[in-house]
């Protein structure tokens, strides 16, 4: 199993509720994936010369009470970066206006545990292991402000129940994906792309449709043409729900095996794998409710 | 006949299905509403007495799966596999269902105001299903027995493996399954399409409606087909 949760609000006011909407959609979903939980939320961008990194602190030794202002003073001193530093327990948000490969780099040779979770001008990215409401709890996703989100509930069946193979998944910058399916060709994808340079860090089948699509958007193609190569390629089942800094996009394999279903008012476009984490809405009851199609693309802009 | 409501909001389901599977059965209640079903699983399954059961709003799964002698009405759309294997009574979806709808049913009538999605009708053994918009690919896979009218269109292989069902269609058909066949419509299938949208309370011309029913060439094994259907 697992759930996936989608919020793009388009009144900008509901910006500030963003966070508050969404946990009752996430907790909604708690039958379908108790183990792991996460969020990508999209906000306006930074500078175009400013990066964001999302870090995760669970798999070091400190754990939760990782020296994150320690990072900060050894970043001015190794590679003389000013650097902002938003901690919250075991996750931090880091910015800088240098390339982000050069801190990455840094960070992967000096704390190789930091597991870096996100890279971008837009994106924040949470995810660990427990329950929905636990992950939300720790993080204070009730507090979280945006334009859109993408979020999953895990029930592991293709690799191990770790912080790290939570979704969302990212590759590149201010792109993720959470899936609820099972690919069966994912190894095929890698070996496709690791002679491209493109490295993983799970054995998880999620992060390879990931990876692809995020490769096909690089090599030049706009998001439908790269989704279309996806359902070219990619095996299995499955509903994908991806976000980028101004688009939701979902996208269902042709057997539909997945659920997903659809709630769009005036002020709101609302995606779950089940009505029961939409309910609670406002205006939901007036809300168009559909069932996405197999085999279509349905984007939505920010 | 008393009448009853329940609140899911304020009321566990258990508490709604425990009262339809015992206090329903002394008669004295013709009529429950169920609110804010808010997409919950398993409202209303494995009702086995002659009660009306209005379910206003959106159900989730398996909603009046195993029916049995029991009306339930969902006013709104309905989840995977509802009705699923009814018996008899009637379960009707005033909006669109999920994947799975009606599957296996053995009999009743199963109404669809709206869509239905992949696979409706699969496995049917001997219920009625009444589709008033189009219905997704594989329905009808392996239908043993019963009948499908579909209103609107059909997707990817209607009716594939088909045993004794047989189905009417009034739109396009994106493609017929294996084993499935056009048959001319005589005056007992007229009659039937215009029964069973009487009963779903649609109208349509029946003389619209195409007849599919089953070739029966996988009834046997052929050792000569060399795998090729």
């Amino acid at each position: 199993m697992c759930g996936i949760v989608g919020l793009l609000v388009k009144t900008p006011a509901l910006r500030e509720k963003l966070g508050e909407l969404m946990v009752p959609m996430l907790i909604g979903m708690t039958e379908r994936g108790p183990d792991s939980a996460g969020l990508a939320v999209f906000g306006a961008p930074l500078a175009d010369s400013r990066r964001k990194i999302s870090l995760y602190s669970g798999l070091t030794d400190d754990g939760a009470d990782f020296n994150w202002l320690g990072l900060t003073h050894e970043l001015k001193a190794h590679l003389g970066v000013t650097a902002s530093i938003e901690p919250k327990g075991n996750h931090a948000i880091l910015g800088f206006d240098i390339a982000p490969t050069v801190v990455k780099r840094w960070i992967k040779e000096h704390h190789p545990k930091l597991h870096i979770l996100s890279t971008g001008r837009s994106i924040d990215l949470y995810k660990d292991i427990g329950t929905p409401a636990e992950v939300a709890a720790r993080y204070g996703f009730a507090g979280l402000t945006g334009s859109h989100l993408v979020g999953h509930t895990r029930m592991a069946t293709e690799s191990a129940v770790t912080p790290d193979r939570a979704h969302p998944f990212t590759a590149g910058e201010d792109f993720c994906l959470v899936h609820n399916g099972s690919l069966s060709n994912p190894n095929g994808i890698r070996r496709m792309l690791e002679p491209r340079g493109i490295s993983f860090e799970t054995d998880n089948d999620t992060e390879a449709a990931c990876r692809f699509l995020e490769w096909r958007l690089r090599e030049g193609d706009d998001l439908e043409t790269a989704l279309q190569k996806g359902f070219e390629e990619l095996d299995g089942f499955f509903t994908f729900l991806m976000g980028t800094p101004d688009k939701l996009a979902l996208i269902r394999d042709p057997f539909a095996c997945k659920p997903a279903v659809v709630a769009e008012t005036d002020d709101y476009v609302a995606i779950a794998s089940e009505f029961r984490s939409l309910a609670h809405l406002p205006g939901i009851k007036h809300a168009n409710v559909f069932e996405p199609a197999p085999e279509e693309m349905y984007v939505w802009n920010a | 006949m008393e009448r009853l409501t329940f609140d899911l909001a304020t009321q566990p389901l258990r508490e709604l299905n425990t009262f339809l599977h015992t206090g329903a059965k002394e008669g004295k209640v013709g009529h429950v509403t169920v609110l804010n079903p808010d997409g919950a699983h398993n409202i209303a399954v494995g009702l086995d007495c002659p009660i009306n059961v209005e379910v206003v709003g959106h159900a989730g799964y398996y909603a009046g799966g195993m029916n049995k002698a029991a009306t339930v009405v969902i006013t709104g759309s309905a989840g995977t596999g509802v009705a699923e294997n009814m018996m008899s009574g009637k379960v009707h979806v005033r909006g669109f269902a999920s994947n799975g709808a009606g599957a296996s049913a053995h009999g009743g009538l199963l109404v669809i105001d709206g869509d239905a999605g992949l696979r409706c009708g699969i496995s049917l053994k001997g219920g009625n299903i009444v589709v008033g918009g189009s219905v997704g690919s594989f329905s009808a896979f392996m239908a043993q027995a019963g009948r499908m009218v579909i209103c609107g269109d059909a997707g990817d292989a209607l009716g594939d493996s088909l045993y004794e069902a047989v189905l009417y269609v009034k739109g396009t058909v994106k493609s017929l399954g294996a084993d499935a066949q056009y048959e001319p419509m005589s005056d007992e299938d007229i009659a039937t399409v215009a029964s069973l949208l009487d009963q779903a309370g649609l109208d349509h011309d029946p003389k619209a409606f195409r007849r599919i029913a089953s070739k029966r060439s996988l009834y046997h094994w052929n050792a000569d087909a060399n795998q090729e259907y």
